[in-house]
């Protein structure tokens, strides 16, 4: 049985409704993972292509860049991961996600009547999820691997190169993924309020997620009025 | 002045001189895409080291540490001679010792190879290195290190087929054998050339040096190493230090050096392929959603949505009289 609804989640009677959608702690959290995100995507592009070494100097230079970026990589991974633990059940693929993602032509039009029913994620929102989940653990696993500061001398030259390549190509698919979400969010209006306000209205439950919706009223996870 | 020195055993001039190698002499400059030709070219430079007249003195180790004024660990003897244990950010040159019994003969043979940045036409280091201007190659063939542009990322380690560059714990930053370049460009050879007392190692133009190898490779072969040869590896594109081995049909059994070196391919594929790909990858995603966000209608959440989430919400606040 795949968990729609999840603690802390609830229904604001009011015109609009609102629905809580992420705590303070999963807010502060997803801000956390965003910052060094950016940041890591920034200095590791630094150092990916001579035209984009100038990305170095937002860091303090070539030294800086290259000693802060693992470092930033270790919050990225542990902010992840806590919101990972939180989300994951929720995001286990459904029947109706293959429903959802065969219908391609409606997603990207809009056309949200022809979609069916859904839960708190959709299957975009999943692959997302699983994707930067996958790419995290294989940029911190290879990215250990060519820390050079800490840990060179215990890793033969051969996997340090493979490590290296293997990095460099899952942070590609990172940033496109990123580039992907951040979009996603922007584009179907009123989801950046559940990251900012932690809510959003009941209209966007109502189109998005309605089964979801359905979920919290039949449960009555209603709080007070807003 | 001859461009290029054209040995070692010369004595330095008493007259201060100007240098004759700089930034005009660049080919190749790392992570630098525009770099301008080079105003002339000057005559390659190479160090042979005929590891047959080498008797392990460390000559050339002391000379090393001496001009580049390095200061290696003291070391622990652990019942080898190869000492320090392996190449160091303080240690650019290394003899290592191999007790190796030949197949053949059943004789015991020592061998000894002085280690050491072997300074390829195609470096594997300068090609890996994301640093502008923190790996050289002069004209001469030299390739040096610009120890104030590195970041210490250990790039060069990946990149090198010779496990040469030794990245320093104390002021993060690569170091390995710079041919002695300061020296070449006043007119000397590389310290450790000059300091050798039996002429294992000697310095000159590549040309000269390959010449001079002719003559030592006859020799060994009249003497019974029919495989002796010249050790300058095509793989990558030649290089600016050779070796004369009495067994150049294996020389990985002169402590592992590589029998045919090249730049790994998974360093190609990792500088090349995926840097176009993955900027090109990147790129459209950020256009593609640039271009879907300008022709694309946003997708707004409708008055009537909100009215049905009311409508279900107020069932489920305020139920119907008769369910009670």
């Amino acid at each position: 049985m795949v968990e729609r609804v999840q603690p802390g989640d609830a229904i604001h009677p009011g015109k609009p409704v609102t629905v809580d959608r992420y705590g303070v702690g999963a807010r502060i959290n997803h801000w956390i993972t965003a910052a060094s995100l950016i940041l890591l995507g920034i200095s590791g592009l630094a150092l990916f292509d001579p035209s984009l070494f100038f990305l170095t100097a937002l860091f303090g230079g070539g030294q800086n860049t290259r000693a802060l970026h693992p470092w930033i990589g270790v919050v990225l991974f542990l902010s992840f991961f806590i919101f990972f633990f939180q989300l994951w059940r929720a995001n286990l693929p459904a029947k109706v996600d293959w429903v959802w993602l065969s219908k391609f032509r409606d997603i990207i039009g809009g056309h949200e009547e022809n979609l069916p029913e859904l839960g708190k994620y959709n299957a975009g929102q999943k692959f997302i999820f699983w994707s930067m989940t996958f790419l995290i653990l294989v940029l911190i696993a290879s990215g250990i691997v060519i820390w050079e500061q800490y840990f060179a001398e215990y890793i033969t030259i051969p996997v340090r190169r493979i490590a290296v390549l293997a990095h460099s190509i899952a942070a590609v698919l990172i940033i496109c993924i990123f580039i992907l979400h951040v979009y996603a969010a922007i584009w179907t209006r009123g989801t950046l309020r559940a990251m900012t306000r932690g809510s959003v209205t009941g209209g966007w439950a109502w189109r998005h997620h309605r089964k979801w919706l359905r979920e919290l009223a039949g449960q009555r996870k209603i709080g007070p009025a807003e | 002045m001859s461009d290029s020195p054209r040995t070692a055993v010369s004595n330095p001039p008493t007259q201060p001189m100007a240098s004759n190698l700089g930034q005009q002499d660049l080919v190749r400059r790392s992570a630098t895409k525009d770099l301008p030709p080079p105003e002339r070219q000057l005559t390659p430079v190479a160090k042979l080291i005929d590891v047959s007249k080498c008797i392990g003195c460390k000559a050339c180790q002391s000379a090393c540490v001496e001009w580049n004024d390095t200061t290696p660990a003291v070391g622990e003897n652990v019942g080898v001679y190869t000492n320090p244990h392996d190449l160091t950010e303080n240690m650019f040159t290394l003899m290592r010792f191999t007790e190796w019994v030949n197949p053949e003969t059943d004789n015991l043979e020592w061998l000894i190879r002085k280690d050491g940045c072997m300074h390829c036409a195609d470096p594997g280091c300068l090609k890996a290195c994301p640093a502008p201007g923190a790996i050289v190659q002069y004209s001469n063939g030299i390739v040096d290190f610009i120890h104030e542009n590195c970041i210490g990322c250990g790039y060069c380690v990946k990149g090198c087929p010779f496990n040469i560059p030794r990245i320093s714990k104390a002021d993060h930053r690569a170091y390995k054998c710079t041919l002695c370049s300061d020296r070449v460009a006043v007119g000397q050879g590389p310290a450790c050339a000059k300091a050798c007392p039996t002429g294992a190692i000697v310095f000159g133009t590549k040309d000269d040096m390959k010449r001079h190898a002719e003559g030592r490779i006859a020799d060994l072969k009249s003497r019974g190493y029919a495989n002796a040869g010249l050790y300058d590896p095509p793989g990558v594109g030649g290089t600016h230090v050779m070796y004369v081995l009495h067994h150049n049909d294996k020389p990985h059994i002169y402590a592992d050096l590589p029998d045919e070196p090249k730049i790994s391919p998974v360093v190609q594929t990792w500088k090349g392929l995926t840097k176009y790909v993955g900027l090109a990858a990147m790129g459209f995603m950020a256009a593609g959603s640039l271009i879907h966000g300008v022709l694309a209608r946003p997708n707004r959440v409708s008055k009537e949505d909100e009215e049905n989430a009311e409508k279900l919400v107020e069932k489920v606040v305020a139920p119907p009289e008769e369910r009670v």
